[in-house]
């Protein structure tokens, strides 16, 4: 082959310095020409990219302004960016949706609930963790739809869901999919190992219809069907509807997620609990499932993330999520100037970056510890 | 009780269950459907339509068109915009996941921030932003850039359309045989290198094959006298008028659709290379093969056995996630059957089934189509 040389190469002079921020400069940003030309390329593209975000988004910005003649150009006598104004003045509109307002106090009161429970579980040593499960999946889903929906008998003033809305909606939605998603995600990934064939088989049958079909098309069957199936007069909540749809639909993806973990546990963990007596349900309860769930908590904390995205698909059929809420905000008359839509998408963008972000680094985080602890094993 | 009969039991309870939910479900849905005065079956499909379409690649018209043939406009929109975004997709996520492994630093960073970003946020949200915010950022049709005979404006993108009229179907056939050609070359330099033969140029006989031909046909109808026609837009006092236009939904939807799924795949690409030993890309570098070629024939083939399988759950989700056109108001199978077609005749049950079918027959098909590709590049193992 051509590749092969035949003479000897003149000695290469001796390495460069590669310490100090001059070598790291060398190293990572001016090894060669091409690489020099890459630098300078980005470089240039960021020049002129970034100044206009940093305007728009900061030095441009109005922050105060009781309508949307603040942010007129024409009005404000200089060129405008985000109008943060509006968004200040929409923020309990974002938040709650139209939640009556002498009852804010209860949904400030799940927030903190599900802050409270979420760390409880997403702290991996903290104590009672069952204890905090119990509660995550069973106590308090109930403890919450009496606080936010209220009723006499509590001595709660009743609040219909068609006035919950914004990131309340948006959160409850995610929560309902989370918490149903994960348990009947357990029995179905369960259900396909099974070796009882007709139980294998509508398991599989189940979990591959929801993944095949696009969410949408659930939230619609949910809206149009689900009544049609149910008997006699019987109706359903509006916001039940799609929290159906989600459910199942994310059930299906944590099957497969589970199933991952179930799949790494080795054989011999199973066979090895049923040798020291232990029925089949016990091996599995006891002693493989803890180990395959720990196995994927980045990846049900990733199905979590790709679920929180998707509730937003819930505005398409009706739902005030904090997508619509914010479309509906946008739409005001009072409020209308050229850079409203920017600074409303700035703003929804910011919220779903900081959740999504944040749960992705938790999930790398847990990742890293499982590998670590896997190193120390062996 | 013994196992096998407790299996059989509890297999037989499931069966009665299953079997009794879909009984029930059947019987509320005719009951409830029968009280609307609702016909059950798919022969309204053979009804007029009686709506029109803002985008369509076979002849369709509101009055004398069926429900059928708003389905299959529909689907045809559908499969449209999914197969550019795939391609689109494929080839901004190779480029930024190649980036992701680059020993510049700010290629990296930029290509990290690039991913982390369009990840984290809903898809949904995105297409907003392409059509809403966007699309006001862009001039106005009565004013719209233009750039060597193509108009963009906030009613979209407005492209010269070729005529194929004469002779002119020449050239596409001429730039279907280069194809051909390209690819057969390909296959012969990899059979013959294979056989213990000489490496040859695969790339540029490829795109001389494939990009020469269509030109040297159009150059020899142009010397003919019969020259490939043109339908150029003309702007007028509402917009540019004529050509072929390109609705901005479809515009924010292939871009949204793109750029989202690019970061994933970006992703699976750079662990894809990251699982090539170390070693191999060591040794192409001893061997004198620059970075592009060991990148191009060293690291990307092997890589390619570990990014094909997630690479398809990615397509299957561009083609599912092209659903969101319902948001934007691009006419895909969703928008048209389940909105209008739904709106219209209340064939829920039917509407519902025929659309879930053609999703699941798609992913069905796609990962049956990649499960084979699989099997055939999956490492050998002796």
């Amino acid at each position: 082959m051509s590749v092969v040389r035949e003479t000897l190469l003149p000695p290469a002079p001796p390495p460069r310095r590669t310490g100090g921020a001059l070598g790291w400069l060398r190293q990572n940003l001016f090894s060669g020409p091409g690489n020099t030309l890459t630098t300078l390329a980005i470089l240039a593209a960021l020049a002129l990219l970034l100044p206009p975000v940093v305007r728009f988004l900061v030095t441009d910005a109005v922050w105060s302004g009781a309508s949307g003649e603040a942010c007129r150009p024409e009005v404000a006598g200089r060129p405008v960016g985000a109008c943060w104004a509006f968004i200040g003045a929409k923020i309990n509109y974002l938040v709650y949706g139209s939640y009556p307002a002498a009852e804010r106090w209860r949904p400030n009161l799940f927030f903190a609930l599900v802050a409270a429970s979420a760390a409880w579980m997403l702290w991996l040593d903290a104590p009672r963790r069952g204890l905090g499960a119990l509660f995550v999946f069973l106590a308090g889903p109930v403890l919450s739809y009496g606080l936010l929906s209220g009723s006499s008998v509590l001595g709660l003033v009743p609040v219909a869901t068609s006035l919950w809305g914004g990131m309340l909606v948006t959160l409850v939605v995610s929560l309902v999919g989370i918490v149903a998603a994960l348990p009947l995600g357990i029995l179905l990934a369960l259900g396909r190992r099974s070796d009882l064939p007709i139980l294998r088989y509508a398991c599989i049958g189940f979990i591959e219809f929801w993944r095949g079909v696009p969410l949408i098309t659930v939230l619609f069957m949910a809206n149009v069907m689900l009544p049609l199936f149910l008997p006699g007069d019987i109706t359903v909540d509006r916001l039940v509807r799609p929290l159906v749809g989600i459910a199942l639909f994310a059930s299906a993806y944590m099957a497969e997620v589970v199933r991952g973990g179930l799949q790494a546990i080795p054989e011999g963990q199973g066979r090895a609990a049923l040798a020291l007596g232990l029925t089949r349900a016990q091996a599995m309860r006891l002693i493989v499932l803890p180990q395959a769930l720990k196995v994927v908590v980045p990846g049900i904390v990733n199905t979590l993330i790709g679920l929180f995205k998707d509730t937003t698909l819930v505005s398409i059929v009706g739902i005030a999520d904090f997508i619509r809420v914010l479309e509906a905000a946008r739409a005001d008359p009072r409020w209308s100037a050229p850079t409203i839509p920017a600074t409303a998408y700035a703003f929804a963008a910011l919220f779903y970056l900081a959740f999504c972000f944040s749960m992705a680094r938790y999930a790398g985080f847990v990742e890293r510890r499982l590998a670590a602890g896997e190193r120390g094993r062996s | 009780m013994p196992r096998p009969t407790r299996a059989l039991a509890l297999q037989t309870l499931l069966a009665l269950a299953l079997a009794a939910l879909a009984y029930g479900a059947f019987a509320n849905a005719s009951d409830k459907l029968a009280r609307q005065g609702i016909v059950a079956g798919f022969g309204f499909l053979g009804r007029a339509a009686g709506f029109d379409i803002s985008q369509r690649l076979i002849p369709y018209a509101a009055a004398t068109s069926t429900y059928l043939d708003a389905f299959c406009v529909g689907l045809l929109n559908t499969l449209l915009v999914s197969g550019l975004a795939i391609v689109l997709a494929s080839a901004i996520g190779f480029v930024v996941g190649i980036a992701r492994l680059s020993p510049n630093w700010l290629a990296r960073t930029l290509a990290a921030t690039y991913v982390e970003a369009l990840r984290n946020l809903p898809l949904l949200l995105q297409l907003l932003v392409w059509y809403v915010a966007v699309r006001v950022a862009l001039p106005e049709a009565r004013d719209p850039a233009a750039w060597g005979g193509a108009y963009l404006s906030q009613r979209g993108l407005v492209l010269p359309r070729p005529e194929f009229l004469g002779a002119a179907w020449l050239v596409p056939l001429a730039f279907a045989t280069g194809l051909l050609g390209a690819f057969a070359w390909g296959r012969h330099v990899t059979r013959r290198v294979a056989a213990g033969g000489e490496p040859g140029p695969v790339l540029l006989p490829g795109l001389a094959l494939g990009l020469g031909l269509p030109a040297l046909a159009s150059a020899g109808l142009a010397l003919a006298g019969r020259p490939v026609a043109f339908a150029w837009p003309v702007p007028g006092p509402y917009g540019p008028e004529g050509g072929l236009p390109v609705l901005p939904e479809f515009a924010a939807l292939l871009l949204g659709l793109s750029t989202y799924t690019a970061a994933f795949i970006a992703e699976i690409v750079r662990a894809g290379l990251a699982s090539v030993a170390r070693g191999q890309g060591e040794a192409a570098a001893a061997l004198g093969l620059s970075r592009a070629r060991t990148l191009r024939l060293v690291t990307i083939p092997q890589a390619m056995r570990v990014i094909v399988p997630p690479l398809t759950s990615q397509y299957l989700n561009i083609t599912k996630n092209s659903s969101l056109a319902v948001l934007i108001g691009y006419p895909d199978l969703v928008h048209v059957v389940m909105g209008t077609v739904l709106n219209q005749t209340n064939q829920a049950v039917e509407v519902v089934g025929l659309t879930m079918a053609v999703y699941l027959t798609l992913s069905l098909g796609l990962a049956a189509l990649m499960n084979a590709y699989n099997r055939r590049v999956a490492p050998v193992t002796r």
